[in-house]
């Protein structure tokens, strides 16, 4: 016991103090963080219970208490945004998963040239998604793009008989089809780790247990990944529930309000018809949805880590 | 060869079998060129020319030109062939190529401003949120804070909010500022979001790097700081450059802030690529070769990051 104290005032003649170092370094981070997330948040609190519109700024403000959010979570619209919303996110992340978990599983038995192709295979996650959601509207076009046309070379459908961007019945898909383009390799990387952590001998002793491959897979592969999947799906949801850049160039939202993803709908509000009242109360419910969402996720995932 | 043979046999029963690798192999590899079909499709846009670039059928062949790079970095105006006919001989191939297609140049694009943008952008904040994330992790690693883990599930948190929710009162903060569509504006901004990732990335870092190399150093008569300096940083510098360069992928393909605080002035490439258009509509080989020449860089970057790509996707959550 004696013996730290008297090093710690040793050191404390010798430079500053292990404390005032700890508080040096940590401080411009939170100070940084207060100013640019939690002193903006805790304003949009309060904007979200007035009636601002930031084109009509010379109003005078009018605090209207709980109206905006009575009105949001009222608004048939806003509930259809959510919903779109839920299942371009429920659909994206369970393709992801299953895609990205078999490739993992694949790429796992290291074949030859194994690591050149993952590297291949990760390149679309690391792109912004804007300037590449931007360029599928030319891959997606119905005449001219080539997606159609190899649809059609396999298919024999006109390629011009389908839009994938331009139709209420393709237009969800195609939101999700990019997405897990992008993100498929995401999961798959997570889930590598997942399977290279699994110790060898544990299928050595399958295998004398003559275990078949099937239920190898079932009662040791699977449950040994599960943390990982978990893990993925975490981050995915939350990203996804994000989601605004590559749909916002993709379909802007269209046709009609098909893609129209919460985020979309939050910007219209608050960055188009500038009702900054209303869109601050939006964004503070989907804050409030995410972060509960996720910690009782986390919560869940702890408890499949335990097992 | 016999090392292969003993190692094969060693690892029979784990180890998959020859035609169990090569069908896993087949299938990855017609995954991987299925998944970067799309992205040789733009670079090969960017050499094409406008009918060739929105031909039906879309064209694989074709006469590969040099147009969808000039008319980036360029504004052109259309003119008679009569006028052109009466100009001095072109100076120098792209306006030679331009006068082809009956247009002269006007002048430069954006294309250099923004790029500069992009640049100046994601360096200055990837500088800033490395530095104040190295500091920080650091503390974190090293020192017993009061809180510590709520500080930095704190610190995490901010990064769950959606980007449009953050932009409204960050909006309304820099209007009060005069900080929008201005560089700073956007640096600082940019900082805040990594430096939540630099955080939690240079704290696994560190915390891998043994405490004992310090205390040798404290013993030897060092100060923390010298310590840090000398001992702690250089063999953290892989983590850090790692941790630099997520920063700087982050910064460089962000578009909900740049599209919604930025107009002109501090415009970075992302929200400015899908406005290069032309005469009717986007000018496709245009904005394939803007494409191409901003993602040239991440593609190189991705390649060098590969061992820490898990760790930097995940905030160090998982780690090899």
């Amino acid at each position: 016991m004696s013996e730290p104290a008297k090093s710690r005032d040793a050191r404390r003649v010798r430079g500053l103090s292990d404390r005032t170092i700890a508080w040096l370094f940590v401080a411009p981070t939170i100070a940084l963080l207060l100013a640019i997330n939690i002193f903006p948040l805790v304003w949009m609190i309060r904007l979200s219970f007035t009636s601002l519109n930031l084109s009509m700024s010379y109003l005078p403000l009018r605090f209207v208490g709980l109206d905006n959010f009575t009105d949001i979570l009222t608004d048939e619209d806003v509930w259809f945004r959510l919903q779109t919303t839920a299942q371009f996110v429920i659909w994206s992340v369970a393709l992801q998963v299953v895609i990205g978990y078999g490739l993992a599983l694949l790429i796992n038995r290291q074949f030859r040239g194994h690591s050149f192709w993952t590297t291949i295979i990760l390149l679309p996650m690391m792109l912004s998604p804007a300037v590449v959601g931007n360029f599928w509207t030319l891959l997606l076009q119905p005449q001219i793009g080539p997606f159609n046309y190899l649809i059609s070379l396999f298919t024999g459908v006109p390629p011009s008989s389908f839009s994938m961007t331009g139709q209420v019945s393709l237009a969800p898909w195609t939101i999700v089809l990019v997405d897990t383009w992008m993100w498929a390799p995401y999961v798959m990387l997570i889930c590598l780790a997942g399977l290279r952590s699994i110790p060898d001998y544990i299928y050595e002793a399958a295998e004398v247990d003559r275990a078949s491959p099937w239920r190898q897979f079932w009662s040791i592969t699977l449950p040994m990944t599960m943390p990982f999947v978990m893990l993925a799906v975490l981050f995915r949801a939350i990203e996804n529930f994000k989601m605004f850049d590559m749909v916002n160039l993709l379909t802007s939202g269209g046709p009609g309000s098909t893609t129209e993803l919460v985020s979309i709908t939050l910007k219209r509000a608050a960055f188009e018809k500038w009702r900054t009242g209303y869109s601050s109360a939006l964004a503070i419910i989907l804050f409030v949805t995410v972060f509960g969402a996720a910690n009782i996720y986390v919560k869940a995932l702890n408890k499949v880590k335990q097992r | 060869m016999t090392a292969v043979l003993t190692k094969s046999t060693a690892h029979s029963i784990v180890e998959a079998s020859p035609r169990a690798k090569a069908v896993a192999g087949g299938l990855v590899i017609l995954y991987a060129v299925i998944t970067i079909l799309p992205l040789l499709w733009i670079v090969a846009t960017a050499f094409k020319s406008q009918s060739d670039a929105i031909a039906y059928p879309p064209k694989v062949i074709f006469q590969p030109t040099l147009e969808g790079y000039v008319n980036l970095f360029t504004v052109r105006t259309r003119q008679t062939p009569d006028f052109i006919a009466k100009l001095p001989p072109p100076e120098t191939w792209y306006d030679k190529l331009v006068r082809q297609r009956d247009m002269v140049i006007a002048g430069p694009s954006k294309v250099v401003p923004r790029f500069v943008n992009s640049l100046i952008i994601g360096f200055g904040s990837t500088f800033l949120a490395v530095f104040l994330g190295t500091l920080a992790a650091y503390a974190f690693s090293r020192f017993r804070i009061p809180l510590a883990d709520d500080l930095l599930f704190f610190i995490l948190s901010t990064r769950m909010m959606p980007p449009v929710a953050v932009a409204i009162p960050i909006y309304l903060m820099y209007r009060q500022l005069n900080l929008t569509d201005t560089r700073l504006g956007m640096i600082l901004l940019y900082t805040a979001v990594n430096v939540s990732l630099a955080v939690w990335l240079l704290k696994g870092f560190i915390d891998e790097i043994p405490r004992e190399y310090e205390e040798a150093a404290l013993v030897d008569g060092y100060t923390r700081l010298q310590a840090l300096r000398k001992v702690v940083l250089p063999q953290a510098v892989t983590g850090i450059a790692a941790t630099a360069i997520f920063c700087l992928i982050f910064s460089w393909n962000e578009y909900a802030f740049a599209v919604l605080l930025t107009s002109g002035e501090a415009q970075t490439m992302p929200p400015f690529i899908p406005f290069i258009i032309g005469e009717g509509g986007q000018d496709w080989p245009a904005v394939a070769a803007a494409t191409t020449l901003f993602v040239v860089p991440i593609v190189l970057f991705t390649v060098l990051l590969r061992k820490h790509l898990l760790r930097g996707i995940t905030f160090g959550a998982v780690r090899k």
